[in-house]
């Protein structure tokens, strides 16, 4: 039975892959802010991240809700800006749900109240240009996979990554509704959204360190582009 | 009474509203002003906003002023953390600042009514 100390490893793998994925896409990342924002979106991101695996290495024997709780308060006040409130808020609002462990439930209910949080905190709705653009499909994605379609936790991932990918393209051609990008108004038509993009990276991370840790069944890259059985609808294989 | 926290993602531009304001109040009105990232760079940073509306916990409630959003959402995040009677004004942040700054100086004022004034500069017209 999973308890409160299920998937400590993997969090903290997590966590390192993410932040040095941070540290390599700063320079992009930066270039994507410095067109519709204020071009501190790579840099921020990373100093919190960098700040955020030295407070988790620094735990003694940690539980992935006090990683994710430590997580979310070092980019609060590491990275400034609106990410900080953001990506640190959501992960500190969050991390409860991980109380059980890391488990396909305990996951589902955690990008769930990720989610939320940052929907509420930013007030944005999908189709303004931000994050939310690729958190919505992607959780979405993430729940369905496995509760309706039966896929592993590995597969639901590869195709939430898939999820975020076309979150991001969504993202290009829209106007900003939202954040800094919004005093541009139209200007900000053909500019892919940072936050948006920094999200894939993470989720990226997250299916990356699955993929180290965790046992695939069937091919699933194969799989992860295929669509979605629509609502309701059970896999018939199930 | 009523204290106010004027925020900007400047810490110059919070300093140099903060001193606008402050000539419209007494001598002692509580007006204190936060700005820039972590890194003393253009942004908002929660844990000072919340260190500052922290400080003002002997006032009767503080009324928050801010410039662009994320210095809105600091603000929240940083009001749910502190254990002070704060709250936001959706005004602008100078002509708000300036409004409750007089308000502040009723001895009837209230974090409503001083609020309230922050607000309605919302209306002024300049020309």
């Amino acid at each position: 039975m999973p308890d409160g100390t299920t998937g400590v490893k993997e969090t903290v793998a997590a966590v390192r892959n993410v932040a040095d994925r941070i540290e390599e896409e700063r320079e992009y990342l930066t270039e994507l802010d410095s067109a519709i924002g204020d071009a501190d979106h790579g840099a921020n991101l990373d100093r919190g991240f960098q700040a955020a695996v030295e407070q988790v290495e620094a735990l003694e024997d940690p539980t992935p809700e006090e990683i994710v709780q430590t997580v979310g308060t070092a980019l609060l006040s590491e990275v400034g800006g609106a990410a900080g409130p953001l990506y640190g808020g959501g992960l500190m609002q969050a991390s409860g749900e991980l109380a059980d462990g890391v488990t396909a439930e305990t996951t589902i209910a955690f990008a769930e109240a990720y989610l939320k949080s940052v929907q509420e905190r930013g007030d944005a709705a999908v189709g303004q240009k931000t994050m939310v653009d690729t958190l919505v499909p992607a959780v979405h994605t993430y729940r369905k996979s496995i509760e309706q379609d039966d896929l592993s936790p590995l597969a639901a991932l590869a195709k939430t990554v898939a999820a975020c990918e076309r979150g991001v393209d969504f993202t290009l051609p829209i106007k900003a509704e939202k954040g800094r990008a919004s005093y541009l108004g139209w200007r900000s038509v053909g500019h892919q959204d940072p936050g948006a993009t920094s999200t894939l990276f993470i989720v990226e991370e997250i299916l990356a360190t699955a993929r180290e840790t965790m046992e695939a069944e069937g091919d699933v890259e194969e799989d992860a582009r295929s669509p979605t059985t629509p609502d309701g609808v059970k896999n018939q294989e199930g | 009474m009523v204290g106010l926290v004027v925020i900007s993602h400047s810490r110059r531009a919070a300093e140099g509203i903060r001193e606008i304001a402050a000539e419209m109040g007494s001598e002692d009105a509580p007006i204190a002003a936060v700005g820039g990232d972590p890194e003393g760079g253009i942004g908002t940073d929660a844990t000072a906003i919340r260190e500052t509306i922290e400080a003002m916990g002997d006032e009767e409630g503080v009324v928050v002023l801010v410039d662009l959003g994320s210095a809105v959402m600091n603000a929240e995040l940083a009001i749910e953390q502190a254990d002070v009677d704060a709250t936001i004004a959706d005004g602008p942040v100078l002509e708000g600042a300036v409004n409750a700054t007089v308000a502040a100086t009723s001895p009837h004022a209230s974090l409503q009514s001083v609020r309230n004034a922050a607000e309605e500069a919302g209306e002024i017209s300049k020309l």
